[in-house]
């Protein structure tokens, strides 16, 4: 029986997208191979988010309930997740590539002494998996023997799972660990504030790169091109270096990965770091001066110009568009 | 305090990756070798803790070829005080290279390990955290900025979202992230005395670790490439086809 176990991860008390898709790929994964796809959720509110996973086409929602699980810290997660995989059998574990997900599942892979991939963007039928390396320059096919084993999967490369009409039946389990050996204490969160959709979760993403020259040119050249279309905004490694933006607005190969409906790159040059992590998108505008500029590559349609002319006048537009 | 980085040759970020036509690998001829650039924003955050605490030791450690001393010396010419070369062959996955490097946790004992967050080649960012829950140790990944006070530890993480705070005990495993830091360069000096500094050399074997493979590359493939489209002349022309013939907006 090859049943997969989804760490379902929350975010202040809801589900981002990339948790469905983690759920969907497990959907995807147990009916290949044969099982059943168990959802588990720990922390904050637990319950209550069992309730709202359990619409989601699982056979089963797990609520891992011990008082150590309140933080997500790795090491107390690590533990409980690899008690859970033992307790129920499970072939798999998954979960997203975020950056939770890149944090627990090593760990967890370590203590199970299971084969881990990162990153996954597609089950083959003979139980090997894709997996993109080198920035997305190369694919691997990759074996996973034994089991358990790990996966992470890539948040683009799936669908996210949809409510179905019957709920899965919720257990409540008491892992069993030593508490008192864990040594991480969680001492605070400084959330990034903002209004906009999320860059993980938008239809349209706006990026922001070195072009830019400083965090007003984001706030007002950049933002309101933004918000006219409803858009996430994004932004190279050399405009979050330069402190332009928050960090985790990185787009790219040690970023975020998104694929959004459309995706426009201002003042970006195109590095093979930053298209890992955008070259994907349905549609790619590139807006930039340098007619050589490896972006235009990768963009379905290019326009050379100045942004700092183009963008207000790109806002323009689609106002004008929008009231049409 | 003793702090154990780790080390890992990869291909400059620069360097243009081809598949190799019968999918075993990359094609290495005109690639430079370089430290993961994560590595060395590692090993620049073990230099400051020395210089900060006014003392202590920073070793290198590397599981690889024999050519992967080309690193080391590098590291070393940064300001590392030794450097220890685990060899071994064949590519090893990251649970392999974890539980070696365990083993050289163990005979070393350092107060902490600072690991980079992704090696640049294979993408796994898994090897620090692996290492930590083999060590039973806490760990923070995506580090982007280090306190040490005593033995208490606060690092802050890049998370998705904002940032978060974690704190705890030493010893630990660091997992450096892009904003940590920026990596001095090798000045000529350093390079002097990186000739006449330790690099020892250890045979994988001889450590006992379980190296058994259990993660098997089959095979590489390049990736579909993406079709370039057309350039527009104006503003009004891109947003008028984005609605008209993309359909996006
Ligand atoms: C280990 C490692 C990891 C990395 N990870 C990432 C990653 O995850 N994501 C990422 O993005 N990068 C990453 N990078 C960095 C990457 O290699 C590039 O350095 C970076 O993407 C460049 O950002 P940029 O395009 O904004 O800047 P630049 O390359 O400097 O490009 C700026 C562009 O703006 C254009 N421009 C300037 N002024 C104007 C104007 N007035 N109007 C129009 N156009 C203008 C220029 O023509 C140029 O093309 C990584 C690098 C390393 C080594
Ligand atoms: N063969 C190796 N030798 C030494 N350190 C390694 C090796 N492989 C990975 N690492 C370390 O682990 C980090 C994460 O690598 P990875 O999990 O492969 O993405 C790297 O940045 C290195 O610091």
């Amino acid at each position: 029986m090859g049943d997969v176990l989804v760490f379902a991860e929350h975010q202040e008390g809801h589900f981002p997208k990339t948790t469905l898709v983690a759920v969907g790929a497990g959907l995807e994964l147990a009916r290949k191979q044969g099982g059943a796809c168990v959802g588990v959720v720990a922390g904050a509110r637990a319950d209550e988010l069992a309730g709202e996973l359990a619409a989601y086409g699982l056979g089963k929602v797990v609520v891992l309930d011990h008082p150590a699980l309140t933080g997500r810290l790795a090491d107390a997660y690590a533990q409980a997740l690899a008690w859970t995989v033992s307790r129920l059998g499970a072939e798999t574990l998954l979960a997203t590539a975020t950056a939770a997900g890149k944090d627990l599942m090593p760990r967890v892979a370590a203590r199970m002494g299971a084969p881990m991939a990162a990153d996954v963007i597609a089950f083959n039928d003979d139980a090997s998996v894709v997996r993109p390396m080198y920035a997305g320059s190369a694919l691997a096919t990759v074996e996973l023997q034994g089991k358990p084993r790990v996966i992470t999967v890539r948040a683009t490369a799936f669908e996210a799972a949809k409510p179905v009409a019957s709920a899965a039946p919720v257990e409540k389990l008491t892992p069993e660990f030593d508490a008192a050996a864990l040594k991480m204490r969680l001492v605070g969160f400084n959330a990034t504030k903002s209004d906009r959709p999320q860059l993980t979760e938008a239809s349209i993403v706006v990026s922001g790169g070195r072009g830019l020259k400083s965090a007003e040119n984001f706030k007002e050249v950049l933002e309101p091109l933004v918000d006219e279309l409803g858009a996430a905004m994004g932004a190279s490694r050399a405009a979050v270096d330069a402190g332009f933006v928050p960090n985790d607005l990185q787009v790219g190969q040690t970023g975020k990965v998104v694929a959004p409906a459309l995706y426009v790159a201002v003042g970006i040059s195109g590095a093979i770091q930053h298209l890992a992590g955008m070259k994907d998108s349905k549609v790619i505008v590139a807006v930039n001066k340098d007619e050589e500029a490896p972006i235009f590559s990768v963009a379905d349609y290019g326009l050379v110009a100045d942004l700092f002319k183009a963008v207000p006048e790109m806002t323009t537009e689609v106002k004008k568009l929008k009231h049409a | 305090m003793k702090v154990l980085v780790t080390v890992k040759r990869v291909p400059d970020p620069a360097t243009t990756i081809r598949v190799l036509p019968d999918g075993s690998g990359i094609a290495t001829d005109n690639v430079k070798w370089v430290i993961n650039p994560f590595d060395e924003i590692a090993l620049e955050e073990a230099l400051r803790i020395k210089e900060k605490l006014g003392g202590g030791e920073v070793v290198l450690v590397a599981v690889g070829e024999p050519s992967w001393q080309e690193q080391l010396r590098t590291g070393l010419a940064m300001g590392a005080d030794r450097a220890i070369l685990i060899r071994a062959a064949a590519a090893l996955d990251t649970l392999a290279i974890a539980r070696v490097l365990a083993k050289v946790v163990n005979d070393e004992k350092p107060d902490l390990v600072i690991t980079g967050k992704q090696a640049i080649d294979d993408d796994s960012n898994q090897v620090g955290q692996m290492l930590a829950e083999m060590l039973g140790w806490p760990q923070a990944t995506f580090a982007s900025k280090v306190e040490i006070s005593g033995t208490e530890c606060t690092v802050v993480r890049e998370a998705d979202g904002g940032l978060e705070t974690v704190a705890f005990p030493l010893p630990a495993v660091i997992t450096a992230d892009l904003r940590l830091n920026e990596p001095r360069y090798a000045s000529l000096p350093g390079i002097m005395k990186a000739r006449k500094k330790e690099l020892k050399e250890i045979a994988v074997e001889s450590l006992g670790a379980d190296l058994a493979p259990k993660v098997k590359l089959r095979t590489l493939t390049p990736p579909a490439k993406r079709q370039a489209g057309r350039k527009v002349a104006s503003v009004e022309e891109l947003v008028g086809l984005l609605h008209s013939e993309a359909k996006v907006i």
